[in-house]
């Protein structure tokens, strides 16, 4: 968009310092783990060292005769949970699964699902005493990979799961396979008949961890008369409420969650996992309780993303993509619930593709259930196709982005699943990567290439309640309840400071517990400066509304002769009276009693978004070290609030990406032993690994929002994969199908080692 | 994490008597290896005996006769920042300053190091193509034995009950001589080596190889010394040729596993690439200046 179409905006596109900053900067934020209820108590989680068994019998007299030992909990201290799916934002959790998830009962099914705990008053001792819990296992076989997972002679992880598909059951046994969807549009097989090139080739992504720098806590206190007090790192403390009171069963509303500040989630905090086990150990021992995960506990008890079995065949004719056949197969985890569906959806997005066929299939493996990571599904879905895709232009002798920009998307473009697309930016990102400085500078020099790629995330609306109250010094006090994950209480001051005309400064922020603002749903989806942010220029217009009804009173004049306009209230009729926001705020008291504004709504019209990314890697084919040379993020946020804050999103979706790329993994040893889950051995990239990530922010406006915002925080991850491995293909000469693309594959595959 | 006694005596006499009597000790100098293991409860001990109270444990000298002697609970930071071994002894400085960060190594010793016994420690490859020896103490006396034959397999020394390590001796490098330690990682910090190697090179004015020593880390229980390679320099030209050799040799003196750090065929594969670089490097250092 040029200059002179955007619209001008006083507040919004500024880069003011955040209402959380100081206090994180100087160390006095208070996270989870800052939770001190008077008579804290600290627990540990005994967890299976077995990837599948049966437990047999699970003894807990030595813990609880240990010396110290204030409670000990089990299964059997929590009440059998109701078979049914509670939407969790991105995900949906069945909340029989969770409850068995939390403690198991009958089997273990991943190494590290939590048995028993114990709680006391110091940590050393809980865990002392967890230790002489004798549990009897029966070892079951591992099943560990997706693939082999759904084979007819599979292990089962569940001897009562049935393939569903559209609602129906498909399989006549049990199965691993939890569902299958499935989108088809036009005539794959003439197409491919028909096509100039077709490409086929297979993909695969190992389980990667969202890797959040504070583990998961939970501090519970459970008082004798029923009443709840979680203090909680979440990203949503309406679903912690709500996943607490199933598993629980007690009635919500006598649960409040006290939100502290998350040090990262990226998805991954939106299951609960020590929450239920801290309040039966506060409830038996009378006692706050504050659980707190090791880094390998969260590693292997906690949600990452699945691992993914990919097929793709293509076809290119007259220059464009014209067909796809894709199959692609994720992990689970231990309980049924990948993002497959959301891969399976995803992954054609940014391409206008006349013929398709798409499998999707849900697998459960001897691995901790999947949750949500950053544009859950996609990035994998994105590194097979993008893959393809580039090869395919390749192979007719084209531009990769040039290729892509002719086979675009755009506004009235079905997706997979029929519905067209509203106004969509992803021909806008693929000129702005092509007018780059970086794809006009060549890319020279041995071993060195350059790869781009695509990728696309829905985002999402949801529900979202905030209040704002208006203070008689002009100020306004904003009552929201979205965890802030990445800078939402500024980039939500800013739209309410716009929409109301006042200064940024005017506008004091608090995300608030359960108890004291209405539902909100979590903080996911790219959704809370899209949707909360729908809710924050509605409670304005509530206030400009209830502002005019007392000005018309004051001035003696017809309500709609009142408007309201820059932070100021005019007579349409009276040129003299006028009155600025902070003038009737001061009068409140006289005119009617405090003006609070207020707004609870589902959100529609979220905008879906593309991004566009370029890489540089030069690669040691001695060593098979890459090193990432240079790297440019465009991404279409439809309006960014805050733009500091939508490049640092943008800037970490990729540093995560390529992460995933290059040495992410989960490696599993033949027995379900995660054998890496260590930050050390895990290979995270560290600031010396990565280049300064320069950043395109493309704006088209999203229709569906005032300010046109679409969401910013996912769309990131979703190209990196594939970018850092055709750049590498692009070196080397040698397309890497496998994740992570370590040292150890390259050097393998170029040397041919064995 | 179970509970344990913890001493920080001020005299070695005093640290001696607390050894033995049929309690588990474990010895604490920066901690960096000990205090991960007791906490993963990998590790478990009755009592931690604290070195860092001796004085003579700390101490960093370089002695008449030329060498380094370093404490061996002195901080690597005090042993890498002193000019002296920078310009001396700058393989060590190679192997020291990468070990963690700088935090790691405002605490971390090369004691420790060495008595962890870790198959992947950076310390010993470096140490040992320079021809480093240990003192060793225990109330009934010293001694002395290359750095090379300390190591016994993966997490275990050759100390005896009743020893701790007391200094490591660095010889002062001979004439047209120089050392090189490095090692792979997948990231560019904060990782262990996936193979490591270190080399030493003595070369005459004609360019003839007069002296050579090669070791390798992370590919075998313990790092291991390569005689072969050494043998495989020796008298000829320094050069592509010659490192090529010794480079091979290196690689088939490897015994590598695989793990989730990398597979065996990629560590016997890089092992014998970083033998060669090393040599390079080494060489470049011998030879700067003539
Ligand atoms: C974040 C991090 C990164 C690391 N990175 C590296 C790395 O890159 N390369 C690497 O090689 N290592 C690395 N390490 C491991 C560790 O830092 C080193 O091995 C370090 O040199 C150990 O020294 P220390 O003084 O801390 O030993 P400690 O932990 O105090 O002791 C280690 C072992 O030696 C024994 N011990 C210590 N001193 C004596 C003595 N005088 N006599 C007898 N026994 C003794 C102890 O009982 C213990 O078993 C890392 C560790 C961490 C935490």
């Amino acid at each position: 968009m040029t200059a002179a179409e955007k619209p001008s905006y006083r507040v919004i596109g500024t880069r003011p310092i955040r209402p959380d900053g100081v206090e994180k900067v100087t160390g006095k934020a208070l996270f989870g783990a800052d939770a001190r209820p008077a008579g804290l108590v600290y627990g540990k989680v005994l967890r299976s060292p077995h990837a599948h068994a049966r437990i047999l019998s699970i003894d807990t007299r030595a813990a609880e005769a240990f010396p110290g030992v204030l409670a000990v909990a089990t299964a059997r201290d929590l009440p059998a949970a109701s078979d049914e799916v509670q939407a969790l934002g991105e995900t949906a959790v069945n909340l029989k699964e969770l409850s068995d998830n939390v403690l198991a009962s009958d089997r273990v099914l991943y190494r590290g699902h939590a048995v028993a705990a114990v709680a006391a008053a110091s940590v050393h001792v809980a865990e002392e005493a967890a230790r002489r819990i004798r549990v009897e296992y029966e070892p079951l076989p591992v099943v560990l990979d997706v693939r082999e997972a759904m084979l007819d002679d599979a292990p089962l992880l569940n001897e009562r799961l049935l393939t569903r598909s559209m609602g129906k059951t498909i399989s006549d046994r049990p199965s691993n396979v939890a569902s299958k969807v499935q989108f088809v549009g036009g005539d794959v097989e003439k197409a491919f008949a028909e096509a100039d090139a077709v490409v086929e080739r297979h993909f695969t992504t190992k389980m990667v961890h969202q890797g959040y720098i504070e583990p998961q806590t939970a501090t519970v206190q459970w008082n004798p008369d029923g009443e709840i007090t979680v203090w909680a790192t979440t990203q949503g403390a309406f679903a912690c409420r709500g996943q607490l009171a199933e598993v629980l069963r007690r009635p919500a509303s006598t649960i409040r969650v006290i939100p502290m500040e998350v040090g990262g989630g990226f998805g991954g905090k939106t299951p609960v996992y020590l929450e239920p086990v801290a309040a039966i150990l506060s409830r038996k021992s009378g006692r706050p309780v504050m659980l707190t995960m090791s880094r390998s506990e969260v590693f292997e008890a906690t949600g990452p993303t699945s691992g993914t079995s990919i097929h793709v065949k293509l076809a290119a004719s007259g220059g464009r993509l014209t067909a796809a056949q894709l199959d692609l197969a994720y992990e689970a985890g231990a309980y049924p619930g990948s993002s497959v569906s959301a891969g399976a959806m995803t992954m054609l997005a940014p391409y206008d593709v006349e013929n398709f066929k798409i499998d999707g299939y849900d697998v459960v493996v001897n691995k901790p259930k999947t949750a949500a990571y950053r544009a859950p599904g996609s990035p994998a879905a994105a590194f097979a196709l993008e893959q393809a895709v580039d090869e395919l232009a390749r192979a007719i002798g084209a531009d990769p982005l040039a290729f892509r920009e002719a086979s675009s998307s755009r506004e009235g473009t079905r997706m997979v699943n029929g519905m067209p697309f509203p106004r969509i930016g992803h021909e806008e990102c693929l000129r702005a990567a092509m007018e780059s400085a970086h794809y006009r500078s060549p890319i020279e020099g041995p071993n060195r290439g350059r790869g781009v790629a695509s990728g696309y995330w829905f985002n999402a609306g949801m529900q979202s309640s905030v209040t704002v109250a208006v203070n008689t010094d002009g100020t306004v006090n904003l009552v929201e309840g979205s965890s802030d994950l990445s800078g939402t209480r500024a980039s939500l001051a800013m739209q309410l400071a716009e929409s109301l005309g006042i200064e940024y400064s005017q506008v004091r922020v608090t995300v608030a517990d359960t108890d004291s603002v209405g539902h909100n749903d979590v903080s996911g989806g790219s959704r809370t400066t899209f949707a909360t942010g729908l809710a924050v220029h509605q409670a304005a217009l509530d206030i400009q509304q209830q502002m005019r009804t007392r000005a018309a009173k004051l001035w003696g004049c017809a309500e709609d002769e009142v408007v309201y306009e820059a932070g100021s209230l005019r007579c349409t009729t009276d040129e003299a009276k006028t009155l600025t926001f902070a003038g009737m705020a001061a009068q409140s008291a006289r005119t009617g009693g405090p003006i609070n504004g207020r707004a609870s709504l589902l959100a529609r019209g979220a905008g879906g978004a593309f991004g566009t990314h370029i890489a540089d890697v030069e690669v040691d084919p001695e060593t098979g070290k890459v090193q990432v040379l240079r790297y440019t993020a465009v991404q279409d946020v439809g309006t960014a609030i805050h733009p500091a804050y939508v490049e640092g999103q943008i800037q970490g979706g990729a540093a995560q990406g390529i992460g995933w790329a290059l040495n992410e993994e989960y490696y599993y040893d033949d027995d379900g032993r995660l054998a890496n889950a260590s930050f050390l051995d895990y290979r995270m990239p560290t600031a010396l690994d990565l280049p300064a990530i320069d950043t395109v922010i493309v704006e088209v406006p999203n229709p569906g929002h005032p300010y046109g915002v679409r969401g910013a925080g996912e769309v990131p991850i979703v190209p990196p994969l594939a970018a850092i491995a055709n750049a590498i293909a692009d070196a080397t000469g040698h397309r890497f199908s496998d994740l992570p693309i370590s040292p150890r594959r390259i050097v393998e595959t170029l040397h041919h080692l064995e | 994490m179970e509970a344990f006694e913890y001493v920080a005596p001020r005299t070695l006499a005093d640290a001696y008597s607390l050894l033995g009597n049929g309690r588990r000790v474990a010895a604490l100098a920066g901690g960096t290896d000990l205090i991960v293991q007791l906490r993963e409860a990998r590790r478990s001990c009755d009592l931690v005996l604290d070195l860092k109270r001796i004085p003579e444990l700390r101490v960093v000298t370089i002695a008449a006769d030329g060498s380094l002697q370093v404490g061996a609970a002195a901080p690597l930071a005090d042993v890498y920042e002193i000019p002296e071994v920078r310009r001396r002894w700058p393989a060590l400085v190679d192997a020291a300053s990468i070990i963690g960060g700088t935090a790691v190594q405002g605490r971390a010793s090369l004691g420790g190091n060495l008595c962890n016994a870790s198959p992947a420690a950076d310390s010993p490859p470096a140490l040992m193509v320079m021809g480093a020896r240990l003192r060793i103490g225990s109330a009934a006396g010293t001694r002395e034995l290359p750095v090379g034959e300390f190591f016994a397999g993966p997490g275990q020394n050759t100390l005896l009950p009743g020893e701790l390590l007391l200094e490591v001796i660095v010889p002062p490098m001979p004439a047209h001589s120089a050392a090189f330690y490095h090692r792979f990682i997948p990231r560019n910090e904060m990782d262990i080596a996936v193979a490591s190697a270190g080399a030493w090179l003595q070369v005459g004015s004609d360019g003839t190889i007069e002296g050579a020593r090669i070791a390798i880390g992370a590919v075998a229980p313990t790092p291991l010394m390569v005689p072969a390679a050494a043998q495989a320099l020796h008298g000829r030209k320094a050069g592509a040729e010659a490192f090529a050799l010794a480079a091979q040799e290196a690689a088939s003196a490897a015994r590598p596993i695989t793990d989730m750090r990398g597979s065996a065929a990629q560590r016997r594969h890089l092992v014998g690439v970083l033998a060669r670089r090393a040599l390079e490097r080494a060489h470049q250092r011998a030879t700067e200046g003539r």
